[in-house]
Order: C-alpha cells, then sequence, then structure tokens
C-alpha cells in the first residue's frame, strides 16, 4: 500500500489531494506534492537509502535537513547526473529519477558489504600503513582499486548544459534563517523601516515552530509562522528567499548563497537549476538555530536510527509515521519529543535517559540506562538497553536520539573565528564579534527556549537597527514555552563493538581513540587521520561529539582541544553554480571585427588575437593549404595591392595643450617636433627600462594626437598612460580616451596602393608617413600612409559603423586591380620579410637596444623608463640582439621557439647562444625566414650557426643576416 | 572586496586592475643613482596591517591609492593618486 506510513492529518507541507509519482532505484514510489526524497521513501516504508563510503554499511535518513550524513543520492535528469544529493533536501517531483549509490550490486546486497565484515582491518590510518610498499604499487594498483571502492556518487561524464545564474544583492539587513529568532529579527527591521532580505533554506519560514509546534502569542507555531511570514511578504523593504542556503560569510558584509530555483521541479530549458547569490549586507544577524547531534553507541548506524529532532520534523511537516520509537536522550529536548510524538498518537516503547531522571510518563521510562546495540540488518528491528535490572531487547522501528543540541554557528566562524565552550549546554557557542557586523541570536547562540528565542531576535535586531541608525519600535514579543533546558554530557556508550561518530565518513569511537593514542592527538591531525568530519556533511552532526570522545582520551578537556577550522561553503555547491555565466562566450567574449560578418562569407578561417576573431587566410578556388593562400597573398601585396582589417590596434586620442609634452613623457622619442598632418614611429618603456610597447603617432591637429598600441598591448598601454599622467604630471593639462572601438581601420597596401584609393576617389597625396582627414562617400575618414608591409602603405580609418561597407569596397576595388585581402598569415609574412617586430620579439625582455632601436631612446629629454634602461645589466655587451635568420639550404624549415648554437657546439643549454621568436615561409624569398635573438648578433651577419627545435626534432644551419629581408633601403614604402 | 572610488562610490573589486604598492608614487627624479631605481623598483614591504597600493578603476580610469588592513581585510580609504602626488 503506497503512503502506508502516514499518520492522518498531519503533515504541513505535502497536498495529499497531489500524488506524486518518481523512481527510486527503477521502482515506482508514489509520495505527496510537497515531500522530500526522504519523507516519500519513509512514508512508503523505505528506510534504506544507501550505503556508506568506507563498510558499505546500509544507511538511510537521519535528519529532516541539509545536515544529513547519510541519506546521499544520484539525482537523473536526462544527461544529467547529480551526485551525492541529500534525499532529506531534494523535493519530489513527477517523474524524478533518482539511485541509491556507492554499492556495487543491489542495495540491498551490496558486494562491498564484505568491507564490513573486514573492518578490524580497516582502522583509522589503514591506508597511510597498509599501501605504503612496494612504491610502485601506489599509482597503478592501489590507488585505482581505492578510488572504485570509495568515491559517493557519479556524475555522467558529459557536459552539464542546464542553466545556472548568478545574482547580487544589496540591503541594510540580511536575516539568516527564519526560525522563531530570525522571524522576529526580520519583523523589527522590517517594521523600522530597513531594507531586509531573509534567507531561509526550507521551503517555508518557521524553522522548527513547524517540527515542534509550540504555541506561540496564543497561536500554533506554524501559525504565527505563517502569519510573519504574510506580514513580511506585505512590505515593500523586505525580500523573502526560501530555498535559499547561506554558505559563506566574507569580506565587507559579503554573503555566499545558494538558491534551488529549479532542483525542485522537472528540468526545464528555461528554469534555471541554481543561483549562487553575492548579498552585501550592511548588518546581518545569524538565526540558524541548532542542529541535534547523536549518541554514539554499538550499531548507532541502522536504516531506522535518527535523530529525534529528525522523527519530529518528519511526522510534523510531512506526517510520516515512525512506527515503535525508542528515544535516547541525555536531555530534557529528548524527553519533550517522547512527550510530544505520544500526544501525537505515536508509541513510544521506551525513553532511555543516561541520567538519573525520575519523571512519570505514559511510556516507559529508563533512568541511568544506555542503548548498547541495535538488530536488523537492513533495517532497525531491535534496541538493546543496559539498565538497571540488566539488559532488555526492545522491538522499535525508529531509534531516536537526542545528544543534545549544537548551535548552528558555522557562518560566525567562517572569518577564522573560534567558538566558545558553554558547559551549561555542553556545546560551543559563538564568540562576539568573530564575523564583523554579523550577530547572532536565538538558539545560534544557546537560547533554546522559543520564547527566549522570540526576545532575542527582537533584542538583536535592535541592536543592529541602532547601528543603522535606525529606531526599532518597542517590540512586540509574542508569549511562548520557556523551558529551561537540562543536559548531561554525554558522548560515547562504553560497550563493545563499533559506535559511529561520523555517519558519512564511517569514523567511529575506536578510531579516534586509536588517533589520540597513536600520537594524533591534536584535533587538527585527528581529524585527516580518521576523515572525520571530512564528508559532505563537514561533520555538522558528528564533529563535537568526536572532539569530545578526543578530550577524553587525551585528558585535556573540550575547551582545551578546541575545534577545526569551519570553513566555507556550509552545503556542498555545484561548481556549475559558483562558475554561472563562465562558460563559453561567458569565460572569453568575443570581439568581433566589423569586416567579421564578410570575412566569414569568403571562407577565411578565423584565428583567436586575445579576444578578436581575425581571418588566417582568404582561400581561394583550387588551394588546400593555408600555405598556398598565404603565399599568393604575400605576391599579391607585393605585386598589386592587398586589403587588411587592422582594426584590432589600440587607438587612443590624446588632446591638450600638454599632449606633445606628455607623449615626449611616454615615448623614448620626441613626439613634440612632430609636425602637424606626420605620423611618428614611436617606442614606449616599461619604468623597469623594458620595452613595454610600439606603434605610430600621428598629429591630426596642433593639440591633438592620435597614437595605436598592439592588439595585446592596448588595455595596458591605456592604464600606464593614465597612471603616468594621474601619478606624475596630473597637473598637465592633457586627456586621453581609448577610441579603439569608435573607429575600423584598414590597411592597404602594395604598389597599386595609390590606384585602389583613386578608385574610391581618394586623391590625397600622402608623403610617406603622412595623415589627413578626408571625406570619403560623405562620411569624414582618416587617412595614414604607414606600412607594416614593406610596399607603400595607407590606412583609412572610418566611425566603426561604417566598417562593413568600407571593408566590402575595398575588397572589390582591390579585386578589380589585381589584388586581393589577406589575412593574418600574409601579413606576419610580409612583416617578418622587412623585420618589423611584435610581442614575439618586445614580450617584456628586451631593451631598445636588444630590438635595435637604442637610438630612439632620446638623450636629450626624460622619458618613463630610461632611468632604469640605464642599468648595467641592460647596457652591458653580450645581450642577446635582434637578427634575422636564412636557412643554408633553401628548402629547410625554421621554427619559432628554436635555441641558437654555434656549430660547433652542442645543443646543451649551457652553449645556448639565442633564440628564434618568429618564422615565415618567404615566396619572395623563396625559402623561411627567422628572426630572434642572438648574443652580440649585430656583429655576426653573415655567421653560420645551428638552429635547434627539440621539439621538432629540428637541426638546420642558418646564416645570420640583417633581419630587414627584403628592400632594407625601403624605397618601396617611401614610393 | 569593495572599494570606495571616489568617483564611482563602492565597487566590487572585480571592476579594478591591481598594480602594485604605493612605492610606485615615489618616481626618482631625472638623474637618480641606480640604487634608488632598485629601491623603487624591487624593494618592498610586506607589512602584516595597513599597507597602502594602487588599483586602477577600469570604468572611470581612475587609478587610486587605496589604504587597507591585509590582516582584517578593511579597506581604510581611496584616494585618486592625482590628489595623492600633487
Amino acid at each position: 500500500m503506497t503512503n502506508a506510513h502516514r499518520i492522518p492529518g498531519k503533515g504541513l507541507l505535502i497536498d495529499r489531494s497531489r500524488p506524486v509519482r518518481f523512481a527510486f532505484d527503477g521502482r515506482e514510489v508514489e509520495g505527496f506534492q510537497g515531500d522530500t526524497l526522504a519523507s516519500a521513501l519513509l512514508a512508503n516504508g523505505t528506510r534504506l537509502m544507501g550505503r556508506s563510503f568506507k563498510y558499505h554499511r546500509p544507511r538511510g535518513a537521519m535528519t529532516a535537513g541539509s545536515e544529513d550524513p547519510s541519506s546521499l543520492v544520484e539525482i537523473l535528469d536526462g544527461a544529467q547526473q547529480t551526485p551525492n544529493v541529500r534525499a532529506t533536501v531534494q523535493e519530489i517531483y513527477e517523474g524524478m529519477q533518482a539511485r541509491s549509490q556507492n554499492h556495487v550490486g543491489p542495495l540491498n546486497f551490496d558486494l562491498l558489504a564484505l568491507n564490513d565484515l573486514l573492518a578490524p582491518f580497516f582502522s583509522a590510518g589503514f591506508y597511510y600503513k597498509t599501501f605504503m610498499w612496494p612504491r610502485a604499487f601506489w599509482e597503478k594498483l592501489y590507488e585505482p582499486l581505492i578510488r572504485r571502492a570509495a568515491g559517493l556518487g557519479r556524475l555522467s561524464g558529459l557536459h552539464d548544459e542546464s542553466i545556472y545564474e548568478k545574482a547580487w544583492a544589496h540591503c541594510d539587513l540580511l536575516v539568516i534563517g527564519a526560525g522563531p529568532a530570525g522571524l522576529m529579527a526580520a519583523l523589527s527591521a522590517a517594521r523600522a523601516g530597513a531594507d531586509v532580505i531573509v534567507v531561509e533554506e526550507d521551503v517555508r519560514l518557521g524553522g522548527r515552530l513547524l517540527a515542534d509546534q509550540p504555541m506561540v502569542g496564543g497561536m500554533a507555531g506554524p501559525v504565527w509562522a505563517e502569519w510573519a511570514a504574510d506580514e513580511l511578504a506585505s512590505l515593500p523593504n523586505v525580500r523573502v528567499m526560501t530555498r535559499t542556503t547561506v554558505t559563506g560569510a566574507y569580506d565587507d558584509g559579503t554573503y555566499g548563497a545558494l538558491e534551488r530555483v529549479g532542483l525542485h521541479r522537472a528540468p526545464s530549458d528555461t528554469l534555471p537549476r541554481e543561483c549562487f547569490w553575492r548579498i552585501v549586507a550592511k548588518r546581518a544577524i545569524l538565526t540558524t538555530g541548532a542542529l541535534e547531534r547523536p549518541i554514539a553507541h554499538p550499531d548507532n548506524d541502522r536504516p531506522g536510527v535518527m535523530l529525534a529532532s529528525g522523527v519530529t520534523a518528519h511526522l510534523a511537516k510531512w506526517g510520516v509515521n515512525p512506527g515503535r520509537v525508542v528515544v535516547f536522550s541525555n536531555n530534557d529536548s529528548g524527553l519533550q519529543t517522547a512527550r510530544n510524538l505520544t500526544a501525537q498518537g505515536v508509541e513510544i516503547a521506551a525513553y532511555v535517559d543516561p541520567r538519573p531522571v525520575s519523571v512519570l510518563e505514559d511510556f516507559p521510562v529508563y533512568a541511568n540506562a544506555q542503548v548498547t546495540g541495535t538488530r536488523g540488518r537492513l533495517g532497525l528491528r531491535d534496541v538493546a538497553i543496559r539498565h538497571a535490572g540488566g539488559t532488555s531487547m526492545i522491538e522499535a522501528r525508529t531509534l531516536a536520539l537526542a545528544g543534545g543540541w549544537n548551535p548552528t554557528l558555522h557562518l560566525a566562524c567562517h572569518r577564522n573565528g573560534r567558538p566558545t565552550w558553554d558547559d551549561s549546554i555542553a556545546a560551543f557557542v559563538p564568540t562576539p564579534g568573530m564575523v564583523p557586523g554579523l550577530s547572532v541570536a536565538g538558539a545560534a547562540r544557546g537560547r533554546f527556549s522559543t520564547a527566549a528565542c522570540l526576545a532575542d531576535g527582537a533584542a538583536v535586531a535592535a541592536e543592529a537597527l541602532s547601528d543603522l541608525g535606525l529606531t526599532a519600535r518597542p517590540a512586540d514579543v509574542p508569549d511562548a514555552e520557556d523551558t529551561p533546558y537540562a543536559i548531561a554530557p554525554f558522548w560515547a556508550v562504553e560497550a563493545g563493538g563499533r559506535a559511529w561518530l561520523d555517519f558519512a565518513n564511517d569514523v567511529t569511537t575506536k578510531d579516534v581513540k586509536l588517533a589520540a593514542q597513536e600520537g594524533y592527538s591534536s584535533v587538527e591531525h585527528m581529524k585527516r587521520y580518521t576523515t572525520q568530519g571530512m564528508a559532505p556533511d563537514q561533520g555538522k552532526s558528528s564533529n563535537v561529539a568526536a572532539l569530545a570522545v578526543l578530550a577524553e582520551a587525551t585528558g585535556q578537556g573540550i575547551p582545551a582541544t578546541g575545534t577545526t577550522t569551519y570553513r566555507p561553503p556550509y552545503v556542498p555547491i555545484s561548481i556549475a553554480a559558483l562558475g554561472a555565466g563562465g562558460r563559453a562566450e561567458g569565460f572569453a567574449p568575443q570581439r568581433l571585427l566589423t569586416s567579421d560578418a564578410q570575412t566569414r562569407s569568403m571562407g577565411a578561417p578565423m584565428i583567436e588575437a586575445g579576444l578578436w576573431y581575425r581571418p588566417s587566410y582568404f582561400p581561394q578556388g583550387g588551394e588546400t593549404s593555408w600555405r598556398a593562400a598565404c603565399d599568393r597573398e604575400v605576391g599579391q601585396v607585393r605585386n598589386a595591392v592587398g586589403v587588411c582589417d587592422v582594426s584590432t590596434l589600440g587607438k587612443i586620442d590624446v588632446q591638450g595643450p600638454d599632449a606633445a609634452r606628455f607623449l615626449d613623457f611616454i615615448y623614448t622619442n620626441t613626439m613634440s617636433t612632430l609636425p602637424l598632418g606626420r605620423v611618428r614611429y614611436g617606442l614606449m618603456l616599461r619604468e623597469d627600462g623594458f620595452v613595454m610597447d610600439d606603434g605610430t603617432c600621428a598629429r591630426i591637429g596642433d593639440q591633438q594626437f592620435v597614437v595605436t598600441t598592439t592588439t595585446a598591448g592596448a588595455g595596458q598601454v591605456m592604464r600606464h598612460m593614465d597612471f603616468i599622467h594621474q601619478a606624475f604630471c596630473a597637473g598637465w593639462d592633457v586627456r586621453m580616451v581609448s577610441v579603439t572601438e569608435g573607429w575600423a581601420q584598414f590597411a592597404v597596401a602594395g604598389p597599386k596602393a595609390r590606384d585602389l584609393l583613386a578608385a574610391l576617389g581618394i586623391t590625397a597625396d600622402l608623403p610617406f608617413m603622412g595623415c589627413a582627414d578626408i571625406a570619403l562617400g560623405g562620411v569624414q575618414a582618416r587617412l595614414f600612409r604607414i606600412s607594416f608591409s614593406g610596399e607603400e602603405g595607407y590606412e583609412i580609418a572610418v566611425p566603426t559603423r561604417y566598417g562593413a561597407a568600407l571593408f566590402a569596397q575595398l575588397v572589390s576595388a582591390a579585386e578589380a586591380l589585381g589584388g586581393c585581402a589577406y589575412g593574418m598569415e600574409a601579413l606576419n609574412v610580409l612583416r617578418v620579410e622587412k623585420g618589423f617586430i611584435t610581442h614575439a620579439e618586445i614580450h617584456g625582455r628586451v631593451t631598445a637596444g636588444d630590438v635595435g632601436l637604442g637610438k630612439m631612446v632620446s638623450a636629450k629629454k626624460d622619458c618613463i623608463g630610461k632611468g632604469a634602461s640605464l642599468r648595467p645589466g641592460l647596457v652591458e655587451e653580450g645581450r642577446e640582439q635582434l637578427v634575422g635568420l636564412m636557412p643554408v639550404n633553401q628548402g629547410e624549415v625554421l621554427s619559432a621557439g628554436a635555441h641558437l648554437y654555434n656549430e660547433s657546439d652542442p645543443a646543451k643549454r649551457e652553449h645556448n647562444q639565442g633564440y628564434v621568436t618568429s618564422v615565415a615561409p618567404s615566396p619572395t624569398l623563396g625559402c623561411w625566414l627567422g628572426i630572434g635573438f642572438l648574443k652580440n648578433g649585430r656583429a655576426r651577419h653573415g655567421e653560420v650557426i645551428r638552429l635547434v627545435d627539440g621539439l621538432r626534432g629540428l637541426s638546420v644551419l642558418v646564416e645570420v643576416c640583417n633581419p630587414v629581408f627584403f628592400d632594407p633601403d625601403g624605397g618601396r614604402m617611401r614610393g | 572586496m569593495r572599494i570606495p572610488c571616489p568617483c564611482c562610490g563602492p565597487r566590487d573589486r572585480r571592476e579594478f586592475t591591481y598594480y602594485g604598492a604605493s612605492d610606485y608614487l615615489d618616481r626618482p627624479a631625472e638623474g637618480a643613482d641606480l640604487e634608488a631605481w632598485d629601491n623603487y623598483l624591487h624593494l618592498r614591504d610586506n607589512p602584516a596591517g595597513v599597507t597602502r597600493d594602487l588599483w586602477y578603476h577600469d570604468p572611470c580610469q581612475a587609478w587610486l591609492e587605496v589604504t587597507r588592513n591585509t590582516v582584517t581585510h578593511e579597506i581604510l580609504s581611496a584616494h585618486p593618486v592625482s590628489e595623492v602626488s600633487a
């Protein structure tokens, strides 16, 4: 019978009129709308949900929240496969596919359960002790075996194509957790007019008010919570975020939060699965309540053993009937749980308390008693109780453990704060001020009664509001139960058999004691030796008990033992959510040229240049390789005319009465003497004396210059110029702005370049290195006579919106003259033939002298980098200098990255003479050409040396020569 | 981490580019000796506590001298370098 384990009339969150069918391990199960996977399975009698990490022990849900250590499953959505999802958090939806994990063979007969029988050999440190020798076995044998046996859930191995989001939010006050304290704090702040964000992990506000249902202000807890939620929802200054977990506290009042946007619904193409929020709050209040802890006793890990709070929550929220219950408790809250369950018709088979309690109840009470064991292979059947009268076996379906409460103070410790031990509640409480701007209220700081939570929430909110300059109205705190909380610390039952502390990683009390005995007595060492608290749940329910057992073993006491470091995230966050928006174009946006569409339509393969996409070459009929196209394009530029989009070069407009003076300071050479309408090549250094970038500087007005940078250097040069201006000459009247994206610019190069311009109606008769404003089809354009190819060359710049049209015109005009569009390959060949440098050469470790431009550093003025460029190491003899390299045997191929050696020396590091930075197959000269750096290279022209590329297996004899291979006098470009 | 840009108000650190210690503002005068350049380019304190360094706010192109605490991560102030060096 479906839903047989439900109590009629119970279950705040489920809608019994809306059945929901899903599959667990391929078997169809029916739950109700509002169920979690755990509640639906429990309601259908399924307690076994998975296998433990190390011993493959049968496990089920122990809690009703995100802290659950045991109920990890895989959720399958088509290609999507999400491992290690807590069944206690995952809401069911129609058609959901869930799968248990960590077993070989069926869940109820796991072959790796053999590990459990071998447990005596698998004590703490087992791997360290066992898999040491022989050393070579680790990588090949041990590690693959261990990884196969362990590992929890599996991924699909496919790309996660689902949608994830990231978002930012800002507020005056962030309230983390909406239980009684959080609701009261939020109401106080909202009524005072603060901009409030309330974040709640659950689907509904209320926290333990929903599970324990105490009376608040004369109403049942859930009713009061709903009333409070309604008021918050009605206020425009409040944002309520449910299904959202605050995961970390960071600098400056920044909090990370994970919202489960679509995980509770069938997969959708439009709905994000998760959203990762960064919330910036002026003040924050942590009202996360407390987490109950288990008691370590032998075999306390069977499906059916739960925390008392998990039992009551499953009953109150989803109507799950726990069956016959034994409660094992060391505190009054466990006793109260037994009373509550009885009141709701649940049979309490025994209340077991190690304290000498003397109470008269409607159920059997075993005082001075302990649970010493359990039976039931795949689910709890019997509980062994040791009491004054001996040991009794009591039949039970559920064992509710109530070992006391740990304030949920994790976020308060995320900035490396250490909590304080409070003997009165046998738990750690937050130390005030651990996170600036974050206060803690309610159970999260150890105030456990409902009345105390409500009052504390209001009081702490009033303090926060006063910090914000707001006045809280006198708090109207409703009446509620104010039962004192009495506890006798009791962590582990002394009895034979393994008693679990960390259910997720299979750490027992014996492991912790062994760690102490073997010298790992610091809590940080014990954690790493036993893996205590290192599972997905991060030891939320087990760490405090484990360190209590350690403290007892070392005799140090709990405060002296201390805690391990609390680190974000509080719950696991998928990498996809953290990286939302950071894939593909979100990672590397595409910058497209105005010529991009036409370029692609011409069949050009595109290559990336930073974020830009540029054509590699423009293949024409019959050309099957880049080389054929490149050779042709180079030939057409040298013999007719070529067109190339050079808009990627950085362009900076510099204006003002002090513009010329400023450029003199930035560049090594003098720009102030540049006449109007002329262009000058410029070199700039970093302050440490090495070359930063090069480009041209055109004077287009008396007080206006346009400088170009390399494509790669555009951003850096802009920042550099801003820095120099603002830091060293802020009083100078000069302003500069990047206009890179404002202008589309095209190179026109070749002996017929002037004919092409004439075909476009451009008649300007510019001298070499001249520039002018021109009108082009009614558009104001700029014409520069500059050359990066060695041919007579022009660059035409038009406002970006005209770029596509101009490119089309230029290409067809070039083709009419026997020319073509050319790509990056040809551009590279043309510039290598001329020995022009790029960032392959000015790679950050070369001086102006190294590249043969030492004379460009003006002796007459100061400039950035000049002082440091005079350092002895930068001017000494023997530096590597720019040279050209040509193969002795014409047919041989050269490669960039190769190193240079004297012909008689072996190709060893200590004989290195230099290296090759750029190579190109030159159709003009009929061989490969290289440029690179060679020790004293300028004095060695004519020498034959050896070029060796170990990676590509090249060893070629080359002749050292002038890096300007073609037209060294520059007659062609001067025209 | 947010830096209070004097032009734009408090902005996320992702909008800024880091350069280095504010020592870069004390550029040696023309003709300074090599030791002065060595100090300027290479020698830096590594304080646990208050430090001053240079950040570029890309959207408004302002270079800022930011005073912050390396221990508490507090940002204490941010001023345009044009005012600091003036």
